[in-house]
């Protein structure tokens, strides 16, 4: 992994971050506020989950960072240098999923990436074949490249979006929804691929409605809500941050509800043959030893690690769902 | 050595890359290439193409009914009873005849789709993070659409020279003013005129570029285009309107004929030339001016 010129880290005070954003905020012209003082760190050669339900967000800020759209205020550095103003310099380093793969329908899917690669101003023309069958390759789409892109599924189009964003090598990949139309063997690739990549040292910035899919590939995230950024940090202290609920399996619910209640544990729900609760203080043995004195038929008593979905419920207090 | 394995050696260390200093034309090649592959800009040609052999054909046909001189007189000059005389008098009178819509209808197309069209696909957001740059960007497609009305204008004169020689007898032609020049010379004029109508057409360029950045609609930007050419040649016919005519980018279209006069009459010529890059420059401008500043939310 390379350091970052001194220089460039004494600017902000997130040494080695590939993406430092402060107050960024975003207002469209009909007045929606899309994102609102948004302050995100993303570590370099971190897999960032940048996680939010639907309109929450993401894309605007993605769209921000790549210089798409202008802040209404706040600032943005994408590898250590002020964007949109050194899109030059950064962007060539950046692959870039934007809110799915946009194609030319009348060429095709190798005619596409030549196009694109054409762009980048950094693109050597004399390897540009060469690099444009090796992208092709790398997402699998190598017997489908002659064909136009009019005529792809939609899980190739996305396949076609993903090679023109390997075109060169990158040192962050900024990914919107990837695994959008993917079936389960492609999105088992993409995360592979996404391992892969972040094994060679590329920061990955993927955002998703997905929690499992983060949960999977992150190694960090952060939570976006109406605008807003919940939280932050790696993915292990984010689901550590909420305590797992103790799960006790009976026929005898009642009795197990009655027996957790006395031994201190709180909110105790009970569901079909399952009660569950948040787990009290005390060593869970003498809490499962009460219960078969209790004489409750215990068919499985454990914790369930939370998840980041219990994460994002426990923060924001509510589900997963769009605010209008 | 699997490919992948190439593209992981070639550089993953290294940082910022260099521009490679032929990178503009390399851009400017892949948007030309990419225009000139689609079916649609093949489709304009061909229409263009069809005009001088529907008039070729026409002017045949009532000429060999034995009906003499042609009636009507088709767009402005008077070219259109020489072509019996002289087939390369169809190349005057199908440039004459296409300029004042077809033409600039297609150079509409083409420009209103030129920005537009790219955001309406959401190509635009991965040409400009690519990074192609929205000044270079927009210059290509400038330089992209003026390409085409010279090859468009060539079309319309390679086709109707083709028909003129079949159909009718070439040589020696007589000026408009009388004179007898000799068929090399007609030649040479004719390229030239070719040349002025490809440059009448520049203004019209510059402002379906302009309309094409202010929506994400393809389809749109080519409408308003096409729309503002209809409406300013109505407004060109109307007596009223006097003070303001000589302001329109198509006052002057007419003028290449005075390139068949001898001497040549240059004042009008160049009046249109003068119109064409006050268009071309103020459209221009607004065009970047706009673009510069334009949240790509498609
Ligand atoms: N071009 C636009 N003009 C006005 N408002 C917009 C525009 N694009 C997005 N918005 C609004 O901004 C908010 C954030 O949208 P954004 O596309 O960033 O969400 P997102 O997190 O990417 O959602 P999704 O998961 O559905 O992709 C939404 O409320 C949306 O309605
Ligand atoms: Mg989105």
């Amino acid at each position: 992994m390379e350091e970052l010129p001194a220089a460039e880290a004494d600017e902000h005070d997130s040494v080695g971050a590939v993406i430092a954003t402060r107050a960024l905020t975003k207002r469209y012209r009909g007045g929606q506020l899309a994102v609102d003082g948004l302050d995100l760190t993303v570590p370099e050669g971190s897999v960032f989950g940048f996680l939010g339900p639907n309109g929450s967000g993401k894309t605007t800020t993605i769209r921000m960072l790549m210089g798409l759209i202008d802040p209404t205020s706040g600032t943005a550095r994408v590898l250590g240098q002020p964007m949109p103003r050194a899109a030059r310099a950064v962007l060539p380093q950046v692959g870039a999923l934007i809110e799915g793969p946009a194609l030319y329908g009348f060429l095709s899917g190798r005619d596409n990436l030549l196009r694109y690669d054409a762009a980048d101003p950094t693109a050597d023309p004399r390897t540009r074949r060469t690099r444009v069958a090796a992208a092709l390759d790398r997402v699998g789409l190598t017997a489908a490249a002659g064909k136009k892109a009019r005529a792809y599924s939609l899980g190739m189009k996305q396949r076609l979006g993903l090679a023109a964003a390997l075109l060169q090598p990158r040192r962050l990949l900024v990914l919107d929804e990837p695994t959008n139309g993917l079936d389960p063997q492609g999105m088992r690739e993409i995360r592979s691929l996404i391992r892969e990549l972040a094994a060679e040292g590329t920061t990955v910035f993927l955002s998703s409605h997905l929690l499992d899919e983060i949960e999977q590939v992150c190694t960090h995230a952060a939570v976006m809500a109406q605008g807003r950024l919940i939280t932050q940090g790696a993915v292990a202290e984010l689901a550590a941050g909420t305590r797992g609920r103790l799960v006790v399996t009976t026929p005898d619910t009642g009795d197990a509800a009655r027996v957790l209640k006395e031994q201190g544990a709180g909110d105790v729900v009970i569901t079909d043959d399952r009660v569950t609760a948040e787990p009290p203080e005390r060593d869970l043995a003498d809490v499962n030893a009460a219960l078969v004195r209790a004489g409750v038929r215990v068919r499985g008593f454990g914790v369930e690690r939370a998840s980041l979905e219990d994460a994002f419920v426990a923060l924001t207090g509510e589900g997963f769902d769009v605010a209008g | 050595m699997s490919q992948a394995e190439v593209v992981r050696r070639t550089g993953a260390t290294e940082g910022a890359r260099k521009t490679s200093p032929l990178w503009t034309f390399g851009l400017l090649r892949s948007e030309l290439l990419t225009t000139f592959r689609r079916w649609r800009t093949l489709a304009l040609l061909a229409v263009l193409a069809a005009v001088p052999i529907l008039v070729g054909i026409a002017v045949k046909i009532e000429t060999s009914d034995g009906a003499g001189g042609p009636g009507g007189g088709g767009g402005g000059p008077a070219f259109i009873s020489q072509i019996t005389n002289n087939g390369l008098f169809l190349v005057f009178t199908a440039l004459a005849a296409t300029l004042p819509f077809f033409l600039p209808m297609a150079i509409g197309v083409i420009a209103g789709d030129a920005i537009a069209g790219e955001a309406n696909a959401g190509t635009l957001r991965y040409l400009l993070v690519a990074p192609a740059g929205r000044s270079r960007l927009l210059l290509t497609k400038y330089a992209t659409t003026m390409a085409f009305c010279l090859v468009a204008t060539l079309v319309v004169a390679v086709s109707a020279l083709t028909v003129g020689a079949l159909l009718f007898p070439l040589g020696d032609l007589t000026t408009i003013s009388g004179t007898r020049i000799s068929f090399a010379e007609g030649l040479l004029r004719a390229l030239l005129i070719a040349l002025v109508v490809a440059a009448s057409l520049i203004g019209v360029a510059a402002l379906g570029l302009f309309v094409s950045t202010l929506t994400n609609s393809g389809i749109a930007a080519m409408a308003t285009t096409v729309g503002l050419l209809i409406t300013v040649q109505i407004l060109d016919q109307i007596p009223q309107l006097h003070a303001i005519q000589p302001y329109f980018f198509s006052h002057y279209w007419l003028s290449f004929a005075d390139l068949m006069r001898d001497p040549v009459y240059w004042d009008e010529l160049v009046k249109n030339l003068g119109i064409q890059a006050l268009y071309a420059g103020a459209f221009g401008s607004a065009a970047w001016a706009r673009f510069m500043a334009k949240d790509i939310t498609a």
